[in-house]
C-alpha cells in the first residue's frame, strides 16, 4: 500500500507537469487552431536562461543566480517574451491559414529556436544546480516525497486555480473561453482578436516557465531537447482531453502522466523500456473509443 | 445609412455576389430573400468584416467600411447575427450576453439595456445563470438577437433568423423583431424563406446566383406573384 501511494505521488506529480504543458498547447489551440510545438521550445530556453552562455559543461548561474521570486519572475519574463516574439513574427501572419500550414510553422520555429540553443550554448548537455534543498525527500506520513514533487503538485494546483479564476471571473477571461469556443463570433462582438491571441502566448509562457523551473529543478540538466518530451506527451494529453477544451487539456495532462508512471512501476521489468509505446497504445484506445476526446466542446445536441 | 454599390465577392473564382447595389435607410427593415446559394450570407458576412470584396463599395453612415476587421466594424455600430445563431455553447447565459456588452463603455446605460432585452426576451432571465448550449433553438435564436442588441447596433443584420426554428418560435421571432424596428432599430435581413417577409419589412431584394434580380417596396411586391418569380427565376425565363 505505502509503495502504491508512493508510486501514485509520482504520478500526479509528472501528470500536474503535463498538465501545465497540455493547458498551454490547449489555450493557444482554442484560439488560434494552432498547436504549437515550439512550447517544448519555450521550456528549453526559459531553463537555458538561468545560466551564462557558455561551451561549459557546468556553466555559472545568470538569472539562476538572482534571489527565488526575482529568479521565477525573470525565467517568466524571458519565455513570455519570446513567446510573444513568435507570435507576432510566425504565427499573426499565418493566422487565417489552414490548421496544417499553422503546424508546419510551428515545427519551423521549434527547429530554429533549437538550433539558436545551440549556437549559443552548444549542443551537450549541462548540469545546473538550482534548488537542490528541494530534491531532498520529506517526510509525509510515512511517505518519503521528494520536495519537489510537492511543490509541482503545490504549483499547479495554484495555476489552475488562478488559470480557472482569471477565465470564469474575469471579462478578459470570458472573452478568451468565447474566443476559443467560436474565433469568428467572438470578432463579430468586438473581442479584439491580437488581443485574446496575445494574452494566450503570455499565459503560454508562464507556464512554459514554470514547467522550465521545475524540470530544471527535477533533472539538474540542460538539454537542447527536454522540452520535446513533455510536449509530445502534453500534446497527446490535449488530444484525448478534448483538442480545444481546457479541462479536457488539463485532464489529458493528468491522465497520460499517470499512466505513464504506473505503467513505469508496474510492467513487467522485460517490457518497462518499451512504457512509452503503452502510454501512446492507451491513447489509441482513448480516441478509439471516444474520437473527440473525454470532453468535448459543444457536445450538446444541436436544438430546435 | 447602408450604401452597398457594385459589390463583387469571390471564393477562388467563384463568384458568389457579382455587382450587387443596395441601399439601407435608417429605420428601415430591409430583407434580402434567395435560394440556396444565392449569396445572401456571403453578403452579411462580407458586410461585417468577415469576407473581403473582391470590387464595389461598401459605405455605412457615409464612411467606406470595404475590408474593415470584424471587431471595428462592430464598434462602428454594425452587428450581425449569423446564421445558425452561433451562441458560446459552453458559456452561460449571463456570460454570452456579457461578450455582447465588451464594447460599451457606458457601464450604466449597458446595464439598463441589458434588463430591456431581458424584458424584450424573458426567457433570457429564467435560464440567466444556466449554460446557454441547453437553450432550445428558439430560446438560443433570442439569445443571439438579445447579445447583439447589448451593442447597441445601429444596424442589426440577421442571417436567417427563422432557419431550423418551429413554427410558433418563429412567430416570436418575428414578432420581436418588428418591435425592435418599431423602436426605431434598423434591420437588414437574409432570409431563404419568403414566407413572413412582407409581415416586417419595407423593401425587399431578391438575390439569385449573387446578382439582384428584383428590388421593391414590400408594399408594391404584396400584390402579385413578383418576388416568388424573381426568387425562382420565372421572370427571367419570360425574359428570355
Amino acid at each position: 500500500m505505502r509503495n502504491f501511494l508512493q508510486v501514485m505521488i509520482d504520478a500526479v506529480a509528472l501528470g500536474s507537469l503535463l498538465a501545465l504543458v497540455a493547458l498551454a498547447i490547449g489555450l493557444v489551440f482554442g484560439v488560434m487552431r494552432l498547436i504549437n510545438f515550439a512550447q517544448g521550445d519555450y521550456i528549453t530556453i526559459g531553463a537555458y536562461a538561468l545560466v551564462v552562455p557558455t561551451a561549459s559543461l557546468t556553466p555559472a548561474l545568470l538569472i539562476g543566480a538572482l534571489p527565488v521570486a526575482l529568479m521565477v519572475a525573470g525565467i517568466m519574463l524571458v519565455v513570455v517574451l519570446l513567446a510573444l516574439a513568435t507570435e507576432r513574427a510566425a504565427f499573426r501572419p499565418l493566422r487565417d491559414s489552414d490548421p496544417a500550414t499553422l503546424l508546419i510553422s510551428s515545427f519551423a520555429v521549434s527547429y530554429f529556436l533549437q538550433h539558436l540553443v545551440m549556437l549559443i550554448h552548444t549542443g551537450r548537455p549541462k548540469s545546473v544546480g538550482i534548488g537542490q534543498a528541494l530534491t531532498t525527500p520529506i517526510d509525509i506520513m510515512g511517505l518519503r516525497v521528494p520536495g519537489i514533487q510537492v511543490v509541482t503538485m503545490a504549483v499547479t494546483a495554484a495555476l489552475l486555480i488562478a488559470l480557472v479564476l482569471f477565465l470564469k471571473r474575469t471579462p478578459l477571461g470570458i472573452q478568451m473561453r468565447a474566443a476559443a469556443e467560436n474565433f469568428q463570433m467572438a470578432r463579430l462582438l468586438g473581442v479584439p482578436a491580437n488581443r485574446v491571441i496575445a494574452v494566450a502566448f503570455v499565459i503560454s509562457g508562464v507556464l512554459g516557465a514554470v514547467v522550465s523551473l521545475l524540470l530544471v529543478v527535477q533533472t539538474g540538466t540542460l538539454s537542447i531537447r527536454m522540452g520535446l518530451m513533455p510536449v509530445i506527451f502534453a500534446f497527446f494529453a490535449t488530444v484525448i482531453g478534448g483538442m480545444g477544451s481546457l479541462a479536457g487539456a488539463a485532464l489529458g495532462g493528468f491522465l497520460v502522466g499517470v499512466a505513464s508512471v504506473l505503467l513505469q512501476s508496474y510492467l513487467p521489468e522485460g517490457l518497462r523500456p518499451f512504457r512509452d509505446a503503452f502510454v501512446f497504445g492507451l491513447v489509441i484506445v482513448i480516441l478509439l473509443v471516444r474520437p473527440k476526446g473525454l470532453i468535448v466542446i459543444g457536445a450538446a445536441r444541436e436544438r430546435v | 445609412m447602408l450604401d452597398i454599390t457594385d459589390l463583387t465577392v469571390r471564393y477562388g473564382k467563384l463568384t458568389a455576389l457579382d455587382e450587387v447595389t443596395i441601399s439601407v435607410a435608417e429605420g428601415e427593415a430591409v430583407f434580402v430573400v434567395g435560394p440556396n446559394g444565392a449569396g445572401k450570407s456571403t453578403l452579411l458576412k462580407t458586410l461585417a468584416g468577415l469576407l473581403r470584396p473582391a470590387a464595389g463599395q461598401v459605405a455605412f453612415q457615409g464612411r467606406p467600411i470595404n475590408g474593415g476587421a470584424p471587431e471595428r466594424l462592430c464598434r462602428g455600430g454594425l452587428a450581425l447575427v449569423p446564421e445558425g445563431r452561433h451562441i458560446f455553447r459552453t458559456l452561460t447565459v449571463q456570460e454570452n450576453l456579457a461578450v455582447g456588452m465588451m464594447i460599451r463603455r457606458d457601464k450604466a446605460a449597458a446595464k439598463a439595456d441589458l434588463d430591456r432585452v431581458m424584458d424584450l426576451f424573458p426567457i433570457l432571465r429564467d435560464r440567466f445563470g444556466g449554460i446557454a448550449g441547453n437553450l432550445s433553438g428558439g430560446e438560443q435564436q433570442q439569445l443571439a438577437i438579445a447579445r447583439a442588441l447589448l451593442q447597441r447596433p445601429r444596424l442589426l443584420m440577421i442571417d436567417e433568423p427563422s432557419l431550423g426554428l418551429a413554427p410558433l418560435v418563429i412567430d416570436q421571432v418575428y414578432a420581436s423583431l418588428k418591435a425592435l424596428n418599431a423602436d426605431g432599430l434598423t434591420l437588414l435581413v437574409v432570409e431563404q424563406s419568403t414566407a413572413r417577409v412582407l409581415d416586417l419589412a419595407t423593401r425587399v431584394h431578391v438575390l439569385r446566383g449573387g446578382r439582384v434580380v428584383l428590388s421593391d417596396t414590400a408594399a408594391a411586391l404584396a400584390t402579385g406573384d413578383a418576388m416568388e418569380e424573381a426568387y425562382f427565376g420565372y421572370a427571367g425565363q419570360a425574359d428570355a
